[in-house]
């Protein structure tokens, strides 16, 4: 949908920008105005990640005057596979430090604000608030409702973008769009897939270069939205599939049975199954565990992660069978019910998924490893790597 | 009549990796009905015993059945039926 330019031309440029934005300044659309338009704006970028790099760097070369950072994260070598703005060089610092140093090397006309915080009800929409534009390239449902109804509040636009393996969207929401047109993520997907259901890409992998694919697409909306030329995607989603190379556009409309967004909420709960009281189950340190491996022959220790998972590293002695809908049953069908079990994934979350159903199977001995291997890989075996 | 279905990387596991398959039925909720006796377990991943989950989109080429009949569109032959599932990841 075509908008009206979002930024006023306030900003002048000096005559080193001229020489630096000539390219920009030569194409009539963009021109003096919209590059001015470009230094007048202030855009917000959460999460500094695998979209957040791409297109943090190229609206600072683009010239976007004012590049706000969240991200409490801290660069990680599991990172430069797609994360282009950090550098082996930051390894260890935060990503918005990260990031900003980047920004300053490529554009020293980018003034950069640093977020070094986890987004949350209570500071969002204070933060929003200084800002014309939101990015939103974040890992999970709960941020992700949470920049969709802050933005609804703040009466903010936003680009949003999501990526798994070898697929990636991108739409842009405004409630509060010119002519009525608005809508927000909730129009598309009213409600967030419980947990078990949502894998992330440090499970499930990701194209690195799937990154820049959507994460262009996402500058360009942004930049589109500030000065005001071409159609923006709002009303559209794009889907595009790098293995099959086609982009396909997907009519969005305001869902019929829409609610208005009056507050903020505990995103944390809204996503991890609204109304289920949390159920504790048994679990078990990686500490504790590497004794039980050593003293009980009979304690049994189930990887329920993927093969890709597996084969980047495992704990000996471990059995895998993969999470499906099945595990529970076949577990069933290989063990006695008082069988010392332990089962681990990752990070934890989706083995506790398989103990709760084992549980319901009747097996009385079961336990999750707490913090998955991760922890393990922290506390016993720190020669394994981390992904 | 075959109805051609392509399926999302997150339900690629229930169609042994196909992102294309083929269903038969008269409207969606009755492909998707077969799709479950050729791909069991996949069904609760669309809808409960009632309705399509929120998280998750059915595009009937390429309209949304919520703007339609919903799970009681009437599907024709050689349409074709997208599955689009929520995803969130971009960070990490």
């Amino acid at each position: 949908m075509k908008l009206p330019a979002l930024v006023d031309a306030c900003a002048q440029l000096s005559s080193e920008e001229i020489s630096r934005y000539s390219r920009h300044l030569l194409i009539p659309d963009v021109g003096l105005n919209g590059q001015r338009r470009l230094k007048s704006s202030k855009v917000l970028v959460i999460g500094a990640g695998g979209l957040g790099s791409p297109t943090l760097l190229y609206l600072a070369a683009a010239g976007v005057g004012t590049l706000g950072i969240v991200d409490f994260d801290v660069v990680e070598a599991s990172n430069l596979q797609r994360q282009v703005i950090h550098r082996q060089s930051t390894l260890g610092q935060a990503k918005s430090d990260s990031a900003a140093q980047a920004i300053a090397d490529l554009n020293p006309f980018v003034n950069v604000r640093r977020h070094t915080l986890r987004l949350e009800p209570e500071n969002a929409l204070a933060l929003f608030a200084e800002y014309d534009l939101i990015l939103d390239g974040t890992d999970n449902f709960a941020t992700r409702y949470l920049v969709n109804d802050a933005c609804v509040l703040a009466g903010k636009p936003y680009v949003w973008g999501s990526i798994f393996r070898f697929e990636g969207q991108v739409s842009v929401f405004w409630e509060q769009a010119p002519g009525g047109a608005g809508l927000n993520y909730r129009d598309l997907y009213p409600e967030p897939p419980p947990p078990e259901l949502a894998p992330s890409c440090s499970e499930g992998g990701v194209l690195g270069i799937l990154c820049a694919s959507i994460g262009s697409i996402m500058a360009t909306e942004a930049i589109k939205l500030i000065t005001g030329i071409g159609d923006t995607l709002l009303g559209r989603l794009m889907v595009y599939d790098a293995l099959d190379m086609n982009y396909r556009q997907i009519r969005l409309r305001r869902a019929p049975d829409r609610r208005p967004i009056t507050r903020l909420e505990d995103y944390q709960a809204f996503c991890s199954g609204v109304s289920q009281a949390p159920v504790t189950v048994p679990q078990v340190s990686a500490m504790e565990l590497s004794r039980l491996m050593r003293e009980d022959p009979a304690a049994v220790l189930i990887d329920v992660r993927e093969q890709t998972e597996w084969d980047i590293a495992h704990i000996q002695g471990a059995r895998l069978m993969p999470k499906s809908d099945q595990l529970a049953g076949q577990l069933k069908a290989l063990y006695a019910s008082d069988t010392p079990l332990v089962v681990h994934c990752k990070s934890g979350a989706r083995s506790r998924a398989v103990v709760l159903q084992l549980q319901a199977l009747g097996f009385t001995q079961v336990q999750n490893l707490q913090g998955g291997i991760l922890a393990w890989i922290d506390d016993v075996e720190p020669d394994l790597p981390r992904y | 009549m075959p109805v051609f279905v392509s399926v999302p990387t997150l339900l690629r596991s229930y169609t042994q990796d196909s992102k294309r398959v083929q269903a038969q039925g008269t409207t969606v909720r009755e492909v998707v009905d077969d799709l479950e006796r050729r791909y069991p377990g996949i069904r609760s991943r669309l809808m409960d015993v009632q309705q399509l989950h929120r998280f998750v989109n059915l595009y009937l080429n390429d309209e949304d059945i919520r703007f339609l009949d919903n799970l009681d569109t009437v599907v024709a032959d050689r349409d074709e039926l997208t599955i689009l599932p929520a995803v969130a990841g971009g960070a990490r």
